[in-house]
């Protein structure tokens, strides 16, 4: 893969690019604040993202109590317990995942890995953190309105989610779709920019094939994002209707509590396609752009070129495109016509080849490495372990007659949070310990670092893999409380406590890793630009944490891939991809 | 090293966990015997690829760790070994779908001797319609629900006169006696759900949905809600009673017909 680069780029010259076109701040404010530095505003949905991330741990914690110790703390009852399900979800899969993921890695990254000075669309990037913001403060608002948040579950599925016999009818509901749709008109200014910029704004002699593998996988996200979030953007203008101005989009005849309802005609069930038609590329919004991260962690801090570049590529390619195609795997025993199960079982076990391809060459890019087990490393690693573990579980419930009994099943739980909770949330620490020394000129804390994974990684395993069982069982998810089940034996009562204890521990760690990254601003180790002896442009700056566009007055020139590891011949064990070739002496 | 030891013990703890934990599935009582058979294809596959990759993770940390002056190979990639693994993963997914759409079809193909019964759910209490001497469920719509007819079944459709109702009681069913359960919801999404039969589906106000299976174990079994449905979804209980067909016959004869139960009412109208 390098010598193919040496004759076609050898004669290209140092672009000189004049930033006039950047708009250069003039005060604190339009730095820090109104910014429209996209180094600025990943560092702002950063923060924005992890804060409403502790609200949702938070929720996590009083539910796990509920469920380990039923009844020990009073102010849980069966509503406040739906209303912390509901926004744990939609605050871990939107606001928190998604926003860091698209919004935090990727106007970090982007630019920088491409050698391009800014997003193209720097003003309206500003305006996509700006809407983002609001779209958290209205969602932190329905903790406030009369009767509370929503707690219809984070699918909202009607009817129940908006009828009086679930928690937060009143404004709830109403708050929650209105954040909603503030979030994908942010993301919408956001994504565009994102994809633009990747096929725009690239420097010289970066060709689409040498991009890293991270900007591959936010790309592929943010494309698969602009296609999907509208059909949520639809399904929450017509709830939104049916609830306030009495439409029956989704709203058949209903009798609830012995009334009849001014509605009639209505399809639930086209809400559930549109939900899912969103739902299920949200899991690869979530995982792309994770799988991105893990492939330049691991090839990073193996100092090993990733293993079979292209066929990661066309895998991310391909896991997107069919995406698309398996909606309805959510909704095999949602009462659809029984032949849809024969298509979406296989096109969702087909998904499984690609994706096993990245975990091979994930594996296959440790074999013959030189190792280093840093904390980017020990999360990369982890996050292949949880990831295997989910994405294997997802051929239980992907296989349409296995999933009868598993669905709506604790097991159900157990999968999605192994395969886009802990493994993205993985990917998203190892990022933040690999790419924080560029972003603050710091490293964090080695030692802090350790614990914290540890705690992190056995913890989270302990919690869900357990917890499959008790769905093989056959306890449902989203109960309040279990009660007396004739099924189930009285030492699943201590393996939800344990779990609860496990959850504490886990949630407690979090704090560890907030403290490093505050720790270490002021007292972190000095990086140096470039301290894990990476390839990638972003380590390659001229300043570190680099300067308002970036790259000084000239821009760099990509002359190789993101992976020259270890080059047979070379003096150092990495080639930045803006070094340029030896030239031949023949 | 102890980054490899960790990853080595979690495949192992894994392993004793799913042999020895006392957490396993209750024993079946239907004839989806075939779908626990696909559960555990897909464990022994899964299982063996989940222990594979992590040991081979678990090796390459313990082999390759950083030391003093080594340096890491240089391989881009290897189509031959990258199509080999594409191919045996194909292998190991077809081995798993296929036997998953057999058993599919077989659970969407209701044979022609099932009898039919109604369960009806409303938040948060399950009922239940069994066709009367004619066979047949007469024609409902939540229209018609009114407290002498709770569950909404046409008052001028002569087949739903003698529908027996069975409403805060167990429903029974006949050991051996295929049977297609039909899913009507008054107000929002339920699922009826029994564990030890290991079918369900949601019931969607607005349509009737439907699966079948063949009790084969005498017992009482609970139901559950298995989709989210308000604030009493977790006390949505009750339970099926699976008895011998001579049972079953008496067990039907006590209870009342749709025109039984309305006739109190038409008796205090007329008076």
């Amino acid at each position: 893969m390098t010598d193919d680069t040496s004759n076609v780029i050898q004669s290209l010259s140092v672009a000189e690019v004049a930033d006039v076109e950047l708009y250069h701040p003039k005060s604190w404010i339009t730095k820090y604040v109104f910014s429209q530095d996209a180094k600025i505003i990943a560092i702002q949905y950063s923060i924005t993202a992890l804060s409403i991330g502790l609200v949702a741990l938070v929720m996590s914690w009083l539910m796990r109590l509920q469920l380990g110790f039923p009844g020990l703390l009073s102010f849980i009852d069966a509503d406040s317990y739906y209303q912390f399900m509901t926004m744990h979800g939609m605050i871990m899969v939107i606001y928190l995942l998604t926003a860091l993921f698209l919004g935090g890695f990727g106007n970090y990254l982007i630019p920088l890995m491409l050698g391009a000075r800014d997003m193209v669309f720097p003003y309206v990037n500003m305006l996509s953190y700006w809407v983002y913001l609001l779209a958290v403060l209205v969602l932190v608002a329905s903790f406030f309105v009369p009767g509370g948040p929503t707690g219809a579950g984070w699918t909202l599925y009607p009817p129940q989610a908006i009828l009086a016999t679930t928690p937060g009818k009143q404004w709830g509901i109403i708050v929650m779709l209105v954040s909603l749709m503030l979030f994908i008109v942010g993301f919408t200014m956001g994504g565009l920019n994102y994809v633009v910029t990747v096929l725009q704004g690239r420097t010289r002699g970066m060709t689409l094939l040498r991009m890293p593998l991270t900007v591959w996988g936010i790309f592929t996200a943010t494309v698969l994002a602009l296609l999907a979030f509208p059909a949520l953007f639809v399904g929450s203008v017509m709830m939104l209707l049916d609830r306030v101005i009495g439409t029956s989009f989704f709203m058949p005849a209903i009798v609830s509590m012995g009334e009849q309802l001014p509605y009639g005609g209505g399809s639930p069930i086209l809400f559930q396609h549109l939900f899912w038609f969103f739902g299920h590329p949200e899991v690869y919004i979530v995982a792309l752009p994770a799988f991105g991260i893990i492939s330049d962690l691991i090839s990073t801090h193996a100092r090993k070129n990733i293993f079979g570049y292209r066929m990661m590529v066309w895998a991310l390619v391909a896991i997107g495109a069919l995406s698309f195609l398996v909606w309805a795997h959510h909704m095999y025993v949602s009462g659809m016509h029984p032949a849809f199960g024969y298509f979406f079982a296989t096109t969702t076990l087909i998904i499984a080849i690609p994706t096993a391809i990245k975990v091979y060459n994930w594996v296959l890019t440790l074999w013959r490495g030189d190792i280093h087990l840093t904390v980017p490393m020990l999360y990369a690693l982890a996050f292949i372990v949880t990831f295997v573990n989910g994405g294997l579980t997802g051929l239980f419930l992907g296989n349409v007659v296995v999933d009868v009994p598993l669905s709506d099943t604790m097991f159900v739980v157990a999968h999605f949070h192994m395969v886009m909770g802990i493994a993205p949330i993985f990917a998203i620490f190892g990022g933040i310990y690999h790419w924080y020394p560029k972003v603050t000129g710091r490293l964090l804390s080695d030692t802090l670092g350790k614990l914290h994974f540890w705690v992190t990684f056995l913890g989270a395993y302990a919690i869900f893999f357990p917890l499959h069982y008790v769905g093989l069982m056959g306890v449902p998810r989203r109960y309040y409380e279990m009660g007396e089940m004739a099924f189930v034996p009285p030492s699943t009562a201590t393996l939800n406590a344990f779990i609860t204890v496990v959850a504490l521990i886990v949630g407690a760690a979090q704090l560890v890793f907030v403290f490093n990254l505050v720790r270490s601003l002021r007292r972190g180790r000095p990086a140096g630009g470039n301290p894990w002896g990476a390839t990638t442009l972003e380590w390659q700056t001229p300043q570190t944490p680099p300067g308002h566009g970036n790259w000084g007055k000239t821009l760099p020139v990509a002359y190789r891939w993101a992976y020259d590891y270890s080059v047979p011949g070379a003096a150092q064990d990495f080639l930045p991809q803006n070094q340029p070739p030896v030239p031949r002496t023949a | 090293m102890r980054t490899a030891v960790a990853l080595a013990l979690i495949v192992l703890g894994s392993v004793v966990f799913h042999l020895l934990s006392p957490w396993w599935w209750t024993p079946i009582a239907s004839n989806w015997a075939y779908i626990d058979d696909t559960i555990l294809i897909t464990f022994w596959i899964t299982g063996v690829v989940f222990a594979a990759v992590v040991l081979f993770m678990a090796y390459c940390v313990f082999r390759f760790r950083h030391r003093e002056g080594s340096r890491a190979a240089y391989q881009p990639e290897s189509t031959r070994l990258e199509w080999w693994l594409s191919i045996g993963t194909g292998i190991g997914v077809a081995a798993m779908l296929a036997p998953g759409l057999v058993v599919w079809h077989q659970f969407v193909t209701v044979p022609d001797d099932a009898v039919t019964v109604e369960v009806v759910g409303q938040q948060w209490q399950w009922s239940y319609r069994l066709p009367g001497a004619d066979g047949r469920l007469g024609a409902s719509h939540v229209a018609y629900v009114s407290p002498d007819n709770p569950l909404g079944i046409d008052p001028k459709d002569p087949h739903g006169q003698d529908d027996v109702i069975v409403q805060g009681e167990p429903l029974h069913l006949e050991l051996g006696k295929p049977v297609k359960i039909l899913l009507r919801s008054l107000d929002v999404v339920h699922d009826f759900y029994v564990p030890e039969f290991r079918a369900k589906m949601d019931m969607i106000p607005g349509t009737v949905t439907y699966y079948w299976f063949t009790p084969t174990r005498v017992g009482t079994f609970e139901v559950l809600c298995a989709e989210l449905c308000g604030t009493g979804h977790s006390h949505m209980r009750g339970s099926v009673v699976v008895e011998l067909e001579s049972e079953h016959r008496t067990w039907l004869l006590q209870q009342k017909s749709f025109a039984q139960l309305r006739a109190p009412v038409r008796a205090d109208a007329g008076n």
